[in-house]
């Protein structure tokens, strides 16, 4: 067994200190650090994929405390997955971040790289308080990030972003207690393991426990009545941020799907907060699907995009198969790469129109407007979900997994919203726009983060068999807790 | 004693709840401090309540748990963290926003302010 599965966390956490050790204004010093510390997890997380991909799940304790007792890190394909999911969508964001958006405030590149700790130890932690920390650790870099570069619209949205998530903190505070009270473990296995046999009163607490766990993963997912805070807070970000925060909504997917997987699968919690989920995603995938359409700003849009697609993930979650999950997953990976290429566009085309910003009103055509426009097209076409690229793949995949009335005809009616308000929005934005402004010029290094993002829609579809057979691998693996219950569980020592 | 504690936990909370449901940046912080109060009351106790026994095994009959103790003391610590940031957060919205409403309305709170000057006229 190997030590790489700390790797993800380790990285982001020394480059974070190295980084807040460089007081003096050498901006290149920081960038090459943040980058190469970004760059390097792209082959450790490819490296822990690969492991995870045999069928193994790694369990490394930390402090060799045998598992129960101590913290323990789980790698297993779902994790790992994530991990590569986020190491992949780093990189470019930091990239656009690098060339200009980093030099609006001190300690950007530590607080990315903390960001990056904070999500990456939200992935590979096995323990429940754990977690919680590793929340509190993404979300202060994302407050710090959310709030990058000054202006009144980013602290009103920063202000209700982190007022929401400290009340979030404390019901997941509250969530974790009853736990620990009920079943005397916070170690995600061996609650998943108990709870099966709880009965009595005891049950009707980790009831209760689990439903307040829906409720702080639902807030971090930005479900419905959740979701309110997310198009101020994105749209106001740097572009840059915005991107990477893509992935955050995610983790709140991520944890849900992971508890849900080991402990509300069977036993006494079997199928606990389906039906609300399933009621909540599909309000939450209606409402943004008007959100996409009445939208005001390009980035607004792309915020309610992301919305959606936590609409329709959840959606799939509920439901529950196996099929459906393996869907969901290459839906997930699509939809926050797509998504946060989207952002960087909508950066990149408001910084060549003036005053006009994002707003979605004629205004000066942005520099290069054929190639933009070209981009805008196919991360449009990707994200609605028409064919040929990975949107469209992905939105298969789910109506075959699940075949739900109410789903089909959301996901249906919301792709076409979702197209006639993107066509409007590129229309206006690239066609009825009058003379381009004089002194601006199009930053190759932005373009080229753009670029890769984007080039994930065909890349999806190309790869399409081997990424499909990946996630029904992962799901086949989500779909039998008792594997990880083992593998957690089993191991007395700590690394061997 | 059982009782005594949930009841303190339970005007925390209740009186958290309603100071975050306030319009002004103040009183907002407030309720959550006294919300994350509740909530770090709260995760002590799941231990169960135990009087005059030490939290080491083999040093009294009757231990308490000392795992509660330790995730509240991290639970303080990120609380008190997270509400420093909060404090210097909601100066900056009143220097860059120009007044301490959560959503940054001076409108609005001129507008209440003018209320309440219409009020004491009729008084």
């Amino acid at each position: 067994m190997s030590n790489w599965i700390m790797a993800p966390i380790l990285i982001p956490a020394l480059a974070g200190m190295m980084l807040l050790l460089e007081v003096r204004e050498r901006h290149w010093l920081r960038r090459v650090t943040g980058l190469t510390a970004t760059l390097a997890l792209v082959p450790v997380s490819i490296l822990l994929f690969r492991q995870a991909a045999t069928g193994d799940i790694q369990v490394y304790s930390l402090g060799d405390w045998p598992a129960p007792f101590g913290i323990v890190l789980v790698l297993d394909q779902l994790s790992a997955l994530m991990v590569l999911l986020t190491s992949v969508l780093a990189v470019p964001a930091l990239l656009y971040a690098s060339h200009g958006d980093d030099r609006l405030g001190p300690n950007f590149h530590s607080l990315f790289q903390m960001q990056l700790m904070g999500i990456n130890g939200a992935f590979l932690t096995g323990d429940l308080f754990n977690l919680f920390v590793f929340f509190e650790v993404l979300l202060i870099a994302s407050y710090g990030l959310a709030l990058h570069g000054r202006g009144p619209a980013r602290v009103r949205a920063g202000l209700h972003y982190v007022v929401l998530n400290l009340i979030g903190s404390a019901v997941f505070l509250l969530a974790l207690s009853l736990i620990y009270g009920a079943t005397g473990t916070l170690n995600m296995a061996d609650f998943a393991a108990r709870a099966a046999e709880l009965e009595g009163p005891a049950l009707t607490l980790v009831k209760v426990a689990g439903l307040l766990l829906c409720v702080v993963f639902g807030l971090k997912a930005a479900l419905f009545p959740l979701y309110f805070w997310l198009p101020a807070t994105y749209a106001s970000a740097t572009a840059g941020v915005a991107a990477l925060f893509a992935v955050m909504t995610k983790v709140g997917i991520y944890a849900l799907l992971r508890v849900h997987g080991l402990a509300f699968s069977d036993g006494a919690l079997a199928g606990l907060g389906d039906m609300a989920l399933w009621t909540v995603s599909l309000l939450t995938l209606g409402l943004a699907t008007v959100g996409v359409f009445g939208a005001r700003r390009l980035g607004e849009l792309v915020a309610y995009l992301v919305v959606m697609s936590v609409g329709t993930l959840v959606a799939a979650l509920a439901w529950g198969t196996e099929e459906a999950i393996s869907g969901a997953l290459f839906y997930l990976l699509h939809s926050t790469l797509i998504c946060a290429g989207l952002f960087l566009l909508a950066d990149l085309v408001s910084r060549g129109r003036g005053d006009a910003g994002d707003t979605l009103m004629a205004g000066p055509r942005p520099p290069a407007a054929g190639l933009l426009g070209a981009l805008f097209f196919i991360g449009a076409v990707a994200v609605a979900g028409l064919p040929p690229l990975s949107g469209f793949l992905g939105k298969v995949m789910l109506l075959q997994a699940v075949p739900a009335p109410l789903y089909w005809v959301l996901i249906l009616a919301g792709g076409l919203l979702a197209v006639v308000g993107l066509s409007r929005a590129g229309s206006t934005l690239f066609w009825r726009a009058g003379e381009p402004m004089a002194d601006v010029v199009l930053n190759k290094g932005r373009l080229a983060a753009v670029i890769v993002l984007l080039a994930m829609a065909p890349a999806m579809v190309l790869l399409g068999g081997p990424l499909s057979a990946v996630t029904q691998s992962v799901a086949a693996q989500w779909a039998q807790p008792d594997l990880y219950i083992h593998a957690v569980l089993g191991y007395p020592g700590g690394a061997q | 004693m059982e009782a005594l504690v949930a009841i303190i936990i339970a005007v925390l909370v209740g009186s958290g709840v309603y100071l975050v449901l306030r319009a002004r940046t103040f009183p907002v912080i407030l309720g959550l401090t006294l919300l994350s109060y509740g909530a770090n009351l709260f995760v002590f106790i799941s231990g169960r309540l135990k009087l005059d026994q030490v939290a080491v095994v083999g040093q009294s009959a009757d231990p308490t748990d000392p795992l509660p103790q330790a995730l509240v003391l991290t639970a303080i610590v990120i609380g008190f963290a997270m509400t420093a940031f909060l404090v210097v957060l909601a100066l900056r919205a009143q220097g860059e926003l120009g007044s301490d409403h959560v959503d940054g309305q001076r409108d609005a709170l001129d507008g209440e302010q003018q209320d309440e000057q219409q009020n004491k006229g009729r008084r």
